[in-house]
Formats: structure tokens, C-alpha cells, sequence
């Protein structure tokens, strides 16, 4: 559910580009929006085996994607997710620009490459009519399964000059993705910048507390009580102590946020999914057993590779201590539930 | 949570063999006109003309509005209509005697000029503040026990007033906010952290006060609701950058003591760190041990807020997963969300942990 192809550099988007922005690229030495928060030759961001030997870019095709995962691992259906960092563009009819180029550039070099795929669209948050504008664009095409947004953007997800994205999200039956990363618009922790790659990292389980408790106190999901929420690259023991304490505080303060109207615990289990991987746990069964009962839920967790981002060795493997049954929904029945796009199954 | 108290009778709760510590009390000043007589005239007009300024635009009170007045239980204004625990009498009527408290630990909160923008007010004001402590609290009631609070923002002035703190029993940990101006863990502040293991001084850091960055890392939330769950990721935050800059390796003696900063978090912090550590230890060589045996070693935490799960068991993992000998009692007194602590420590835990709670592993950690 969670693949990550890499764009190689602005040269490949310029096919997909409009003039306007195509001819910035050189008339301006623009250098490539990879993120800090996926330093490209950071162990952490490819996997050391999965870097290609002559030096070449790595998980940038669909032949390395085919290689590396669809056929050692059998994979029947994948979600791709280019985490390429146009979400940093200030300018936002640049954003925009280059967004669009993004997603085209992913269903020419990926799905129309191979049925077995499916994307985000990549959302350009900076400004709300461009994001749904880019959701109207792309709905048509079901290949398109959900859309995709940072977890660290400029303001909280929930705030209300999001609606209207959500609204589209419904309309069109399209899960909103929330994956790991910043836009860098704030601080990575609310205590300011920090020192470390690894606090950048670590600080993404901040940002998935926070904009669920967005989401849920703004009210998104009592105006829109459809819509499914997808954490992609969020860990998972963080859920239920942060859900512990937001729903203890919504008993006590509730007054403020009366269109809060059911417990965020009952919110997040009926709206809110995640992916497996990297999975934050001890690796024994007995705590992971606990886990899944603090979770509350055997119909949360999706599994996810996080290709090629480097959260394990070898093929990939669920936690221990999970049963066949709770396997089952994992890597299959949960993801069919959540994108029902999967099953149309209908090329255009 | 109690707005009003929940039993008009006095009582203190059985469990609580071990003694009742209450690492969470909150002294206020009648008016910051208390401060005067431990200020430079220098500062008393600073005081009285700008202000405290914290990192926040507002001149009287918070950003995001509390819940209640002076976020207080509504009961604890003094019969004389005075602010909130700002007699230490009606203090102990309302609670040390109350709920046969007997060693209640004071934190005071703002007005204490920590985190001000502007240093030398916040290191005048920290200074008054203790002498306000000692004088007003500390020699009023045998049974209280003060914070050195230091003007965090300035490392090298808390460490001074740590030094002339250090030795006198009447002080028994430093106090810090968790909303600090940078993650905890960046070297500006390890003067601190030199100077309370040097004096052998556990660090308090109490949830609140203002970093002047946004409450999340996708910028600033709407509402109090929010502003409240926070605190769980800044001191998140405090936490990761302590061990990722290397706190814990420098300064082995340090002990952290998370007041009002919830509990149910950490163990899922320390999986996380420990989940990536592998991964990412070619960019921290200094980190040498395991970030879970860090946080094992290094951190105790208090209750109130303590979670709520739906089921006991699972706050009874999440307790064991953090260490029964790691946790402790706190009142929060005279907040709105005091916890009586006949109920805060819930009955299902087994009498020995609770006695621990109540009593046992704060006279440890603070040596009572």
C-alpha cells in the first residue's frame, strides 16, 4: 500500500510540464525538489540493496519496482506514492505546476506500465481550489485509488479551508492519504528545529498525533463521516495511548468542540486506517499481542513495504505473534475494504 | 477532572503505605506585587509596566482560553476571595490536611517570568520566585518542598542560581517548562543539566509554557482541546532530542522527572526510537545505548492526566511497559483538573504499586 517511486530529477517531469514551468527549470538552474525529510543518500531512504551497483539511481523505474518487489513478493495489487517534494514549492501555481506533472508522470512511467498498479494523487495543498481542481482532474481515472497529502503541511489538516478537499475526497470515494514528511513550512517539533536527521524522522509520530486531533476537533468527520483516512508511513503504537488521552480530554472540555459528538476512539476505528510498516513495536508476540488489543481493531492496519525506504531486511514479514486470520485482513481484506476503487478494476 | 471537589469528607487514601508525596502543587501569587520585595527596582517597573512577555501576543492570559478561570477547580478561590493556592493556610485545609498529604512538591507556574523573551526580566524573576517559595511556603509549611526555577532561555543563569540552590533541602528538584525555545536536548542547555547532577537535583519539567513555535509541527491548532493534547508531543519532542543529542550519555547521573506530561506515550516513543535507531546510527555514533535503556534509566513521569483506557488492563501494560518504580503521584492542586488521590490511582493496580506511587518512588527518586 505504500510504494515510493523515485523521480530521478526535474529533467523527467519536463514532458508533463506546461512551457511556463518547463522553461524555469533551466532558465533558472532549478536543482531538484528532494526533501530533507528522505535525504537521498541516507541509508534510511533506500534500502543498501536495492541501490543499484553501478551507481545509477535507485527505485526509479517500474523495472527496479517489478524487480525488487512486485515478483520476489507476489504482490498482486501495489499503491504507488512518489514522495518527491513539491509539496515545498512557495510559489503555488509552481505547485500546482508541478503536481500535475508529478501525477502524470506517475500513471504514464508506472500504471499505464503495469496493471498490477495504483497511485495517489499527489495534492497541492498551498491553495484549496488547486488541490480539488487536481482531484476533479484525476477521479476519472480509477486507476487513481486515493490522494495523497504530508503529514507536516502549512496549517493543521482539519482546519476549514480544507473542506472543500474533502468534500471532493467523498464525492469521488477517494480515501485521503496522510503520509510522513513536512512541507518544512513550521518547525519539525513545536519546540523549534532540531540537530538530527533522526529527530526529523522520529517527529513524524508527533505530526500524525496532531493531525488526527485536527481532523477529529475541527468536526471533519462529523461533516463528512465517509471519508477514510489513511496513515501511510505512521508507525502504530502511538494510536491508542494518544486516543486514551484526547478522548479523556474531550470528556472534560467537550463544550468547546460540540460537533464532536462521539468519542475520538469510535472516530478513529470507524474512519481511520494505517499502514504496518515501519512497525514501532518490541519484537516479541506477547507485546504485539497487547498492541492489537489496545488497538481495539482488527480492521485498521493495511500491510505496506514502504519501498524502498529501509524498515527491515530481507522479504518482508508481519510482527510476531499475528495470526493467520488477522493476517488475512492485513494484507488483504482490510485494503479491499478501504479502496473500493481497487475493485473496479477498470482501465479507461 | 474536577471542577468542584468530588467529597465533601476528608480522607487520604489507604494504599498509600509508603507516605503521600504530591509531586504536583501549584503556589500562585495574590498579585505579582508579592515579587516586589525580591526585585531591583530595575525590574519592579519592568515588572509592573510591560509585563511578563512570554512567547505569546497576549498581554493577560493564554492564547488558547482555558477551560476554567485561571484553569482552577472553581472551589479553591480563598474563603477571602484571594487567587487560586495563593495561601498556603487554605492550602493546606483544602488539601495537605484534606487528603493527608505529606510532602507535597510546589511548582510555580506563571507568572514566573521562565521563557520570557527578554533574559535578564526572566532571570530577575526566577531568582524572586524562589525567595517567594521559601519565604511565603517553605517556612509556612514544614511539608512543602520547593522548585529551584531557573530562567531556562539562559542556561548560564540557570546554572548560577542552581549552584547557590544546591545543598539546602528545602529545594528539591530544578523546574523547567517542556516548551522550551529549542528541543531540550540541544547543547544551549546542558549548563542545566551539568549544573542539577552536579547538586544531584532531579529536573522537573512541568507541561506548559510557550516556545513561540507552533503547538504542532503542521502549525498552530483552534482550540484548547488541542492545545492541551499537545503537550504529549512537545514533551515527546523534549524526549527524542534528549537522547538523539546525546543527554543521556553525557550527564549519567541525570534524572528527568515528567510532571503533567501524560505517560501513556512513552513506551511507544521509546519502541520508535529503538525502531529506527539500526537504521539511522550511522548519523548518531554518540548514541551508544539503546534509546528504550535511556528512557528506562533516565525518566520518571507523574500521573494526572493519567490515560484512560477502555479496558484497566491495558493502563496496567502501558504502567508496567514504563516501570512501576517510574511513576508517581500528582495532585495538580488547585487546577481544574485535580486529581483526588483516593481515585487518580485506580484501585485495580495492586496495592504494593500503588503504595509506590503514592509514596515509595518519589521519596526515591527525590530522596525524601
Amino acid at each position: 500500500m505504500d510504494l515510493h517511486p523515485m523521480v530521478p530529477g526535474l529533467a523527467a517531469l519536463e514532458p508533463f510540464l506546461d512551457p511556463l514551468w518547463r522553461d524555469q527549470i533551466s532558465q533558472r538552474g532549478m536543482e531538484g525538489f528532494d526533501t530533507q525529510s528522505y535525504p537521498p543518500n541516507a541509508p534510511k531512504t533506500v534500502r543498501a540493496d536495492w541501490r543499484p551497483a553501478d551507481g545509477s539511481k535507485p527505485a526509479c523505474t517500474i523495472e527496479q519496482l517489478r524487480a525488487q518487489v512486485l515478483e520476489p513478493w507476489g504482490i498482486s495489487r501495489g499503491i504507488v506514492t512518489p514522495l518527491y517534494g513539491v509539496q515545498l514549492v512557495f510559489n503555488e501555481d509552481m505547485a500546482a505546476g508541478f503536481t500535475r506533472a508529478l501525477n502524470d508522470w506517475t500513471r504514464a512511467r508506472f500504471l499505464d506500465e503495469d496493471t498490477r498498479l495504483a497511485a495517489s494523487i499527489i495534492l497541492p495543498m498551498f491553495n484549496a481550489e488547486h488541490a480539488v481542481a487536481e482531484i476533479e482532474r484525476l477521479a476519472p481515472d480509477p486507476r487513481f485509488v486515493q490522494a495523497m497529502v504530508l503529514v507536516m503541511g502549512e496549517t493543521p489538516l482539519g482546519r476549514r479551508h480544507n473542506w472543500p478537499i474533502f468534500e471532493a475526497l467523498v464525492k469521488h470515494d477517494l480515501p485521503l492519504a496522510i503520509h510522513a514528511g513536512s512541507s518544512w513550512r513550521n518547525p519539525v517539533t513545536s519546540l523549534g528545529w532540531a540537530s538530527w536527521y533522526m529527530e526529523d524522522y522520529a517527529a513524524n509520530q508527533q505530526a500524525f498525533q496532531s493531525t488526527l486531533a485536527s481532523l477529529i476537533t475541527e468536526g471533519v468527520f462529523s461533516k463528512f463521516p465517509t471519508l477514510k483516512v489513511v496513515l501511510l508511513e505512521s508507525g502504530v503504537s502511538w494510536l491508542p495511548a494518544f486516543l486514551w488521552r484526547l478522548s479523556k480530554t474531550w470528556k472534560g472540555v467537550r463544550f468547546e468542540v460540540p460537533w464532536v459528538d462521539r468519542s475520538p476512539i469510535e472516530i478513529v476505528r470507524e474512519n481511520v486506517r494505517m499502514s504496518v510498516q515501519p512497525f514501532d513495536a518490541p519484537e516479541d508476540a506477547e507485546t504485539v499481542d497487547r498492541l492489537m488489543n489496545h488497538l481495539g481493531s482488527d480492521e485498521m492496519l493495511l500491510w505496506s513495504s514502504d519501498w524502498p525506504h529501509w524498515q527491515f531486511d530481507g522479504p518482508p514479514r508481519l510482527p510476531p505473534g499475528i495470526g493467520p486470520e488477522l493476517m488475512q485482513k492485513i494484507c488483504v481484506d482490510n485494503a479491499r475494504a478501504t479502496y473500493r476503487r481497487l475493485a473496479w478494476e477498470t482501465v479507461p | 477532572m474536577n471542577v468542584i471537589r468530588p467529597e465533601a469528607a476528608p480522607g487520604r487514601p489507604l494504599a498509600a503505605t509508603q507516605g503521600l508525596v504530591d509531586v504536583d502543587i501549584h503556589p500562585r501569587v495574590r498579585s505579582v506585587k508579592d515579587f516586589d520585595p525580591y526585585l531591583s527596582a530595575e525590574m519592579r517597573h519592568r515588572l509592573h509596566t510591560y509585563g511578563n512577555r512570554p512567547r505569546h501576543g497576549f498581554v493577560k492570559g493564554t492564547p488558547y482560553f482555558k477551560s476554567q478561570p485561571l484553569a482552577s477547580r472553581r472551589d479553591a478561590w480563598t474563603p477571602e476571595g484571594g487567587t487560586p493556592a495563593s495561601d498556603p493556610a487554605f492550602t493546606a485545609t483544602q488539601h495537605l490536611d484534606f487528603h493527608g498529604v505529606d510532602v507535597g512538591v510546589l511548582n510555580p507556574l506563571q507568572p514566573s517570568g521562565q521563557g520570557d523573551m527578554n533574559n535578564p526580566f526572566s532571570v530577575a524573576m526566577a531568582h524572586a520566585v524562589n525567595e517567594w517559595q521559601l519565604d511565603q511556603w517553605i517556612a509556612v509549611d514544614g511539608r512543602l518542598r520547593a522548585s529551584v526555577v531557573v530562567p531556562y532561555e539562559d542556561p548560564e543563569a540557570s546554572a548560577a542560581e542552581i549552584r547557590k540552590r544546591a545543598g539546602d533541602p528545602r529545594f528539591c528538584q530544578v523546574l523547567l517548562m517542556s516548551r522550551t525555545s529549542h528541543p531540550l536536548g540541544n547543547p544551549k542547555y546542558w549548563p542545566i543539566f551539568e549544573a542539577a547532577q552536579e547538586a544531584n537535583l532531579p529536573i522537573g519539567i512541568h507541561a506548559f509554557g510557550y516556545s513561540g513555535w507552533p503547538m504542532t509541527n503542521g502549525g498552530w491548532p483552534s482550540f484548547y482541546i488541542e492545545e492541551v493534547s499537545e503537550h504529549a508531543t512537545s514533551c515527546q519532542s523534549l524526549v527524542n532530542s534528549m537522547v538523539i543529542e546525546g543527554v543521556f550519555e553525557r550527564f549519567r547521573q541525570l534524572k528527568i522527572v515528567l510532571i503533567e506530561c501524560g505517560f501513556g506515550w512513552l513506551p511507544s516513543v521509546a519502541w520508535r526510537l529503538d525502531k529506527h535507531w539500526p537504521t539511522l546510527r550511522d548519523e548518531v555514533p554518540h548514541m551508544k545505548r539503546a534509546p528504550s535503556e535511556q528512557i528506562r534509566e533516565h525518566i520518571w513521569v507523574s500521573t494526572q492526566p493519567v490515560e484512560e483506557p477502555p479496558r484497566p488492563e491495558q493502563l496496567l501494560d502501558c504502567m508496567g511497559w514504563i516501570g512501576w518504580d517510574k511513576i508517581l503521584y500528582a495532585s495538580d492542586y488547585p487546577h481544574w483538573d485535580f486529581d483526588d488521590p483516593r481515585h487518580a490511582i485506580p484501585s485495580y493496580i495492586p496495592e504494593a504499586k500503588r503504595a509506590a506511587i503514592y509514596g515509595g518512588n518519589a521519596r526515591r527518586v527525590y530522596g525524601f
